[in-house]
């Protein structure tokens, strides 16, 4: 990477913030000693393995377990009629979930192919694979539909029948949940506007891929309490969900998140947690659950695939007057995020341009399909599509150029988010206002940094036998940071003889460096190295609570309860450099890790922090702090993309592409280039060629690496990565958020650079060789 | 199944074992030998976690039998540091932010040794075609190239 590129608009003397630190478990993981959670499991682990169901809509009539039970090591045999029947959602959310409760821990019906109707628990994999086979179940097969329109029309099947499930918004139509929000009057606005543009634009069920499949471990340690060790980013929702369809206390449950393989959204679900724990209650031996990466695929939460209708009112100047967005979205066969992801598309994207009057309608509709769920982007990257690539038709309709359009529309700070309190996650939002922006610095970096060498449509000059076209695009973004009104961490500091700190955090690294980034938060507070602070997180008996790594939040929230307990730790330590010093507390400057007193003396907090131990007034120093958030403030980019097109066969190939985030301060420049890099690989996959495909009877054709294409190392160019910072006056150190923001301008800046190379227009996703071919064939081309 | 005697070396230590003809070298390592470092990420050969050294070359220890490496000398990401002293290229890792998650970090790493030592210039064409057969879904490749290329300098340096 060409570190040249990275520019740093706001400086600050930081002492171990903003510094490209190396991540405090690096070491153990180039050892190959970092433990995942696999690791923890012993030989006497039991295993059990999921019975899936090959029929779409079914409902079980019959199960005979004999056989399977016969085959030696097996323990036992779940169905339905063993396991409570608690309504729940497999959404990793606050309580009360505002997903609907249409889950069963294992249930009569089955909806997906893929679905759950049985579990064996076995001595070992094999034993348990082999008797997963020799499970008898008779179906009685029901009517299946695949498509989200067809789900709602009269007369289609209806998927969630069952009398106990709640939240449901109309089950007889299959609708799990339908959001409206308007501001101003749309209708009238594009009533007097002097053009109105309709596109709509179609995205596809794609897979987060974590290269560590799901995996949880669970066991009764000493007491009989139930221990789950699970690769999850929400070690606390997953302690409550598990007790609640367990029917035990939270006080008997506790969940610890070790190092995880990657997660990407997916983790934020209870996929396997409910059951293994089950298990482990159930029999009082140790179970290890690890999905395939067959399973991984079907058996998870893949992003929800949308059908999106953008139209928008202009003047004859370029001004917008009225932006409404329209979705449907497959929500599959249950409704975890089935609301709050829909409802993230519209509150994503619709900020970006100023309007008198906006519209978001949108539902989320059951099929028979795998569930869908949380994805990097939380909706915002199907949003992005269709309303980036929506602008660029707009503008060349006009006969404007799409980046002077835009700009003549684009939020700038100081205004007020118009939808935001319209719609919030079900239920009213907070008030925003854009206090920072840096997207004119994004769209300068990225911008300079791509194409410009050949006026598009040219060909690539390759030989006599390829025919190419080369051209850019872009597209601009904003995202989020953080839930507002549903967020909240907590943070320990606890002071050590020696003056390091244990730092006892519930926020869950994913692998992204939160537990770094967080460490180098509260080293800069107490005026220490990173390598003083020992960080420990995600334990529900260790660590304050958090809600858990989603929504683009930890380092804005969970950072603040980091600073806040530091802060209150440095202060205590204060009082007692005071009392060794003689002075007043309020006289002592704290500098560089040292007490300076009015008369020049100097005390380090390696000292005071030895003294509060073993002085006259001896005491642990230790404090807690939480918060919660109550903002959202918004980090922009901007991604310029050079594609060249085959003309013969489809194919596109990025063959350069830049992307620009404002991220507010940039705890560590190495981790947010990490950030944004690979929401650009993510994001060329998503445009190209990820893609879970189904057969007729709904069932996945490409469940695996081989078949559902991720990007190699291979299959991209250099990516240039460029860091814009502003300094959010609300977060710690000025931070906002950078893990989902990068993910969202990078399909339609590639569909936009396929127009402007081939001037044919691809409005669904991923752009293949056959749709490319088919379009460029329909063009003339 | 009736098990076969084998006798290998791992990271330069001898064993002989008993194992299964249907044991993976994969399941050898992280079950009998207790060298969790080696990951699974598929189980049948298209991502790449479980890639381990065979006589100095990359192989996918989920999808070569234990038995295969019979006679062989293998090397798995625990052989890489000398005691406590990690590799050049382990070093860079840590210190160039190529580690995200991690779960691909001991593939990429031995994959990138057995270049180096192959070929110790390569182009960055060379190590993108090299460590392509080791899927990470974190970092993009960047900074893992960027580590690498970083150690082929300074060795072409010396």
């Amino acid at each position: 990477m060409k570190h040249e590129g990275v520019t740093v608009m706001a400086g600050a003397d930081f002492r171990v913030v903003s510094k490209r630190l190396p991540k405090v478990d690096g070491r153990s993981i180039v050892l190959g000693e970092a433990r995942y959670t696999k690791d923890f499991a012993g030989e006497d682990a039991l295993f059990a393995k999921i019975v899936r169901s090959p029929h779409a809509h079914a409902r079980l009539k019959k199960i005979d377990r004999t056989e399977a039970l016969a085959v030696p090591g097996v323990e036992l045999v779940l169905t339905h009629e063993d396991v409570p029947r608690i309504p729940f959602t497999t959404a990793g959310q606050n309580y009360p979930e505002p997903s609907p409760y249409d889950t069963f821990m294992l249930d009569s019906k089955v909806r997906f192919v893929g679905d759950r109707v049985a579990v064996v628990v076995a001595r070992d994999r094999l034993t348990a694979e082999r008797a997963a086979r020799l499970v008898r179940v008779e179906y009685e097969i029901l009517p299946a539909v695949y498509d989200p329109e067809a789900a709602m029309r009269e007369g289609a099947p209806v998927i969630h029948d069952e009398p106990d499930a709640t939240g449901i918004h109309e089950a007889s139509r299959n609708i799990a949940a339908s959001i409206y929000a308007e501001v101003g009057d749309v209708d009238a606005e594009l009533g007097k506007a002097d053009f109105v543009f309709e596109h709509t634009y179609f995205s596809q069920y794609e897979q987060q891929v974590p290269m560590e499949p799901h995996v949880t471990y669970a066991y009764l340690d000493e007491s009989g309490r139930l221990v789950i060790i699970t690769a999850t980013q929400v070690p606390f929702h997953v302690r409550r969900i598990v007790a609640r369809v367990n029917d035990v206390p939270i006080s008997r449950v506790r969940v610890i998140k070790p190092r995880i393989g990657g997660a990407f959204g997916v983790k934020q679900e209870v996929i396997l947690e409910d059951l293994c724990g089950h298990i482990a209650l159930r029999t009082g031996k140790p179970v290890l659950m690890e999905l395939s990466r067959e399973e991984e695929f079907y058996g998870t939460r893949p992003r929800h695939p949308m059908k999106l209708t953008c139209r928008t009112g202009v003047m004859k100047d370029g001004t917008i007057t009225a932006n409404e967005m329209r979705v449907i979205a497959n929500t599959g066969s249950y409704g975890s995020h089935g609301l709050t992801v829909p409802s993230n598309t519209g509150s994503k994207s619709l900020p970006l341009y100023r309007a008198r009057a906006m519209r978001y309608v949108a539902e989320a509709v059951y099929t028979n399909l795998p569930v869908a769920g949380a994805f990097r982007g939380y909706g915002a990257p199907q949003g992005y599509f269709a309303m980036e690539c929506h602008m660029d038709e707009v503008a060349r309709e006009m006969g404007m150029d799409p980046l002077e359009f835009k700009r003549r529309n684009l939020v700038r700070a100081g205004d007020v988010d118009p939808i935001a309190v319209k719609l919030g996650e079900g239920k009213e939002g907070f008030e925003r206002e854009i206090r920072t922006c840096g997207i004119e610095e994004c769209i300068r970096l990225a911008g300079g940094a791509v194409g410009g060498k050949e006026p598009p449509g040219a060909g690539s000059g390759a030989g006599p036998f390829t025919r190419t076209r080369r051209g850019v695009g872009f597209a601009l973004c904003m995202h989020g940071t953080g839930i507002p009104g549903d967020d909240m961490a907590g943070a320990t500091v606890k002071v050590n003889e020696d003056g390091s700190f244990n730092l006892l955090i519930g926020a869950t690294d994913l692998g992204t460096g939160s537990d770094t980034i967080l460490g180098q938060m509260a080293a800069e507070v107490l005026g220490v190295s990173l390598d003083d602070v020992v960080v420990y997180s995600s334990d529900t008996d260790f660590t304050p609570f958090d809600v858990g790594a989603y929504a683009s939040s930890t380092t804005y929230v969970s950072g603040t309860a980091v600073v806040r307990a530091a802060e209150k730790v440095r202060e205590k330590l204060r009082l007692v450099a005071a009392d060794l010093a003689g002075v007043a507390a309020e006289s002592l400057v704290f500098e560089g890790g040292k007490f300076r007193t009015p008369d020049g003396r100097s005390l380090d907090i390696r000292d005071v922090a030895l003294k509060s131990f073993y002085g006259e007034s001896k005491q642990q120093i230790s404090e807690t702090a939480s918060f919660l958030n109550l903002d959202c403030p918004p980090p922009f980019g901007a991604c310029f993309a050079e594609v060249e097109v085959d003309l013969d066969t489809g194919m596109v190939r990025v063959t350069d592409i830049a992307s620009a985030v404002d991220v507010g301060r940039a705890i560590n420049p190495d981790l947010v280039e990490g950030q944004i890099v690979g929401s650009v690989a993510m994001g060329i996959g998503y445009a190209l060629t990820e893609e879970m495909l189904f057969s007729a009877e709904g069932r996945m054709l490409n469940a695996s690496l081989l078949d559902y294409k991720i990007a190699s190392s291979l299959d991209l160019p250099d990516i240039k990565a460029f860091i814009v910072e502003t300094v959010e006056p609300s977060g710690p150190f000025g931070v906002k958020s950078v893990g989902e923001v990068g993910m969202d301008p990078i399909a339609p800046a590639i569909a936009n650079a396929v127009f402007n190379a081939t001037g044919v227009r691809l409005r669904e996703l991923p752009m293949t060789p056959e749709r490319v071919l088919a379009a460029l064939r329909e063009a003339g081309l | 199944m009736k098990e076969i005697e084998i006798t290998l070396k791992v990271n330069g230590e001898d064993f002989r074992v008993e194992v299964d003809p249907r044991t993976s070298l994969l399941r050898l390592l992280r079950e009998r030998l207790g060298l969790t470092g080696t990951r699974q990420g598929c189980g049948r050969g298209d991502c790449g976690s479980c890639t381990v050294l065979v006589d100095d070359r990359p192989v996918l220890s989920c999808i070569m039998f234990a038995f295969q490496a019979d006679g062989k000398s293998v090397t798995t990401i625990e052989g890489v540091a000398k005691g406590d002293r990690l590799s050049r290229l382990q070093e860079l890792f840590v210190e160039r932010g190529a580690i995200q998650c991690g779960y691909c970090t001991p593939a990429m790493i031995l994959v990138g040794e057995s270049l180096l030592r192959r070929n110790p210039s390569p182009t960055r064409e060379e190590i993108r075609r090299a460590i392509s057969g080791v899927l990470c879904r974190c970092t993009g490749y960047e900074k893992i190239v960027d580590a690498i290329e970083e150690a082929s300098t300074e060795e072409g340096r010396r």
